[in-house]
């Protein structure tokens, strides 16, 4: 069963060159080593030679008959409980950028293969008071520094890492919900149904860092998408925003990018826009910061108008 | 021949569970009760085979009737502590016939507030978890702690004072019980003798027991508490919730109490014993609780309501003048008021007017704690938007009805099996009670008219000395 598994895990084929610690490029490269046999590999392609990119930043030719197919393993428990070395991963998000697209909603879900009702990224239609404008608040899981949820989990299945990312682990979640009962911001969900599942998805070998395949009786949320940071890639709400209103990055680089690749300075981009963040008298600490919707550019939501008829004024 | 009052209290007590003794009205309520209880786990493994998706329970209102039921169920379980260790504490002799019933109700009340959250878990395969990765830090650990020491503790208290009436049991129906019924009474007994040392070691166990047994159960209801009161929602950030719910599970406790009172009374023709002024004592415990309780509620409810802070503000509107508004209402005047209106007029504190009260009080407990769960859930920090329309709003749907029916019946069952199977209320220490009265050290605490004409009372010679009598003379 096991090995059936490894051999039907294509997708998530990455190559190692041989003679260093390379990654191999091209998406030619993947098709040709799509079967984990190195042997085979190496019969029908040697002779090819490809470009690959060591871990020092030398481009180097090499040939194929070099390379060999390892199968993609999610890092370990331990691993994904500890997070990434030396990172402490912060969002911001400018409000005066949202439109209320809900791009980032819709990359999340796919990316997390969410049923179409759980929204780990959620974009709220905001109205403080009567006499304060609308805007539009994109809200992910703030990460917070002061967790209340990870504090009240009576078996530590949601944990806080040092790279500052909140998880779960739903191996071990037990399903009492305290944690969602604790969470002031709403940004946890639960498996309440038994979970429909692509073969693809059933067959990925399971980590808190990814959060699926998902398992009945379990809570979930945003996990800021750490097996993309793994890839040095973006979390998929950030690549997914039209309006570049979504930052993510490393508190401890100064530095965070939108999806259009641009790089800011962090205590910059919060000094300059007046950053905040969500009700922080609640002394949750959030990882997430929002600008404030000034200068908007776009038209602000029409709270008449919100879907379930809940208004969004607080008072 | 004449029978002396102690034989009396014995016939008396011993008459229900007498073998062959099982009535038709009986056999009905226990087979009820089973039926009930059985399509309770049936609807559980219903719930255990769709996942939590079987119940009305969805991703903001995460917690329901089952919660609020083991809230519920764990405050009920607060009576016996109050009625048996204070009222046995302060020498109260009118216990002496209702503290085991009360106690009874404590040690069932509690096994099923326990099982509760465990039917609310959406993994209850993994509950080994709890032990194997359990967070000293997590208030679900202080509560499992809190409430299995209260359980085991509340069990010792309930069996402990049995000792002496499982050995009359087991000698009474030596030749009329069965082969099973025997071997309980002969295990429960651990070979009981009668002897002055027996009463010594059990006198000193009770006394630890009754000591230990207060601090343990208030304990149990302030970490129940702190399951919200830790957490920084709106209505549950409260810093009074520990004594509120202390508070509260005393008045549903002792409220609890009166009903199992007039219950066995009736069943099982036992006025002589628990008399109206049983009912009169402990109508005017619950009332000073329930006035108590109003006070609490005063303070929960006015004090933030004077404020009106943002959050809080909307859900006090909600149950003010919004959707909660009438069920909120009628708990504040039906359940706690009027009960007190009821209680304070001394009819009202007559057996039926008391009865009546009470199942006011703890039908009002048990919605009261559906309040405090349900409009908080409904009422996060940041709106509720674009959700499925099951999301935001809440009502317990068949499964969870029939699984928490399940459970109370449960309760009742086990009551009414033990009542079959043990004396009901403790035989020795209402002879005890007689003995003392008899040689006038004490006011009687039941009514003793039999007991008071009688001339025999030399006859107790075939009783063994009790210890506080032969303490009280050694002086």
């Amino acid at each position: 069963m096991e090995e059936e598994k490894k051999s039907n895990r294509r997708k998530f084929l990455q190559l190692t060159v041989v003679s260093g610690a390379a990654i191999a490029t091209g998406a030619g490269l993947r098709n040709a080593f799509s079967e984990p046999n190195s042997e085979l590999a190496k019969s029908q392609n040697a002779g090819e030679s490809v470009h690959a990119l060591t871990a020092s930043g030398d481009l180097v030719q090499v040939d194929t008959a070099h390379a060999r197919a390892v199968v993609h393993h999610p890092v370990t428990n331990d691993e994904a409980r500890t997070g990434i070395a030396g990172k402490r991963f912060v969002m911001v998000i400018d409000l005066a950028k949202c439109d209320g697209c809900k791009k980032c909603t819709v990359a999340c879900q796919k990316m997390h293969f969410t049923p179409k009702d759980r929204e780990w990224m959620k974009v709220f239609e905001m109205q403080d008071s009567e006499t304060t404008p609308s805007y539009w608040m994109p809200k992910p899981c703030f990460h917070c520094d002061n967790p209340p949820c990870t504090k009240v989990c009576p078996v530590n299945a949601t944990f806080k890492r040092q790279d500052g990312i909140v998880l779960i682990d739903n191996e071990r979640c037990i399903g009492c919900r305290f944690c969602m009962a604790a969470c002031p911001y709403s940004s946890r969900f639960f498996n309440w149904e038994r979970p429909v599942e692509t073969p693809e998805m059933a067959l990925t070998p399971y980590s808190p860092e990814q959060g699926y395949p998902r398992r009945v009786g379990t809570v979930e949320k945003c996990d800021f998408c750490p097996d993309m940071i793994r890839q040095g890639k973006m979390p998929g709400c950030i690549s997914a925003c039209a309006m570049k209103a979504l930052y993510f990055g490393d508190e401890n680089e100064d530095a965070v990018t939108n999806s259009d690749g641009e790089t800011v300075r962090l205590s910059t981009l919060l000094e300059q826009n007046a950053g905040y963040r969500y009700m922080e008298d609640l002394g949750t600490k959030p990882r997430v910061y929002y600008l404030p919707p000034k200068n908007r550019r776009y038209p602000k939501p029409d709270l008449d108008h919100a879907a379930s008829g809940h208004a969004a004024v607080k008072s | 021949m004449e029978i002396t009052p102690v034989e009396k209290i014995r016939a008396d007590f011993l008459r229900p569970i007498t073998p062959g003794n099982f009535g038709k009205t009986s056999r009905y309520w226990v087979i009820g009760l089973t039926l009930l209880l059985c399509w309770g786990i049936f609807a559980y493994i219903y719930q255990l085979r769709t996942g939590l998706e079987a119940t009305a329970m969805r991703n903001y209102v995460s917690w329901g009737l089952y919660i609020s039921t083991f809230v519920f169920f764990i405050g009920i379980s607060h009576s016996g502590t109050l009625v048996s260790a204070i009222l046995r504490i302060t020498n109260q002799e009118w216990r002496r016939p209702i503290t085991r019933s009360a106690e009874l109700l404590t040690a069932v009340a509690l096994m099923f507030g326990g099982i509760m959250p465990i039917i609310d878990m959406g993994r209850p395969d993994r509950v080994a978890n709890m032990v194997i990765f359990g967070r000293v830090q997590s208030p679900l650990l202080w509560d499992i702690m809190c409430i299995t020491t209260y359980l085991t503790g509340s069990l010792l208290f309930l069996y402990l004072p049995m000792i002496p009436d499982i050995a009359l049991c087991k000698e009474r129906f030596a030749k009329t019980g069965s082969t099973f019924r025997l071997w309980v009474y002969d295990k429960l007994a651990m070979g009981w003798k009668d002897t002055p040392e027996n009463w010594r070691r059990l006198e000193r166990a009770m006394r630890v027991m009754t000591v230990m047994i207060i601090p343990i159960a208030v304990s149990v209801h302030t970490v129940v508490s702190y399951i919200f009161a830790m957490t920084l929602r709106a209505g549950w950030n409260s810093t009074i919730f520990g004594p509120y719910f202390v508070i509260g599970a005393l008045y549903s406790g002792s409220a609890g109490v009166i009903l199992t009172m007039s219950a066995f009374r009736r069943i099982y023709h036992l006025e002589e014993y628990i008399t109206p002024r049983h009912f009169d004592l402990m109508s005017k415990i619950v009332l000073s609780l329930t006035m108590i309780y109003a006070y609490f509620n005063l303070n929960e409810y006015w004090v933030p309501a004077y404020k009106m802070e943002s959050h809080d503000g909307i859900l006090l509107s909600d149950l003010f003048s919004g959707g909660w508004s009438t069920v909120f209402w009628i708990l504040q005047f039906g359940t706690v008021l009027l009960p007190i209106v009821i209680l304070a007029i001394p009819r009202g504190r007559k057996p039926v007017g008391a009865t009546i009260a009470c199942i006011i009080i703890v039908a009002g407990a048990w919605v009261k704690r559906y309040v405090i769960v349900i409009p908080t859930l409904l009422h996060p920090f940041l709106p509720i938007q674009n959700v499925p329309a099951s999301w935001s709003s809440y009502f317990p749907n068949w499964v969870e009805f029939s699984v928490t029916g399940g459970a109370l019946a449960g309760i009742f069952l086990v009551i009414t099996l033990f009542s079959k199977f043990f004396p009901i209320a403790s035989i020795w220490e209402v002879e005890e009670g007689v003995h003392l009265a008899k040689k006038g050290l004490v006011i009687p605490g039941i009514n003793t008219q039999n007991g008071a004409d009688d001339r025999s009372s030399a006859d107790h010679s075939n009783h063994k000395p009790i210890p506080a009598v032969q303490e009280a003379f050694a002086k």
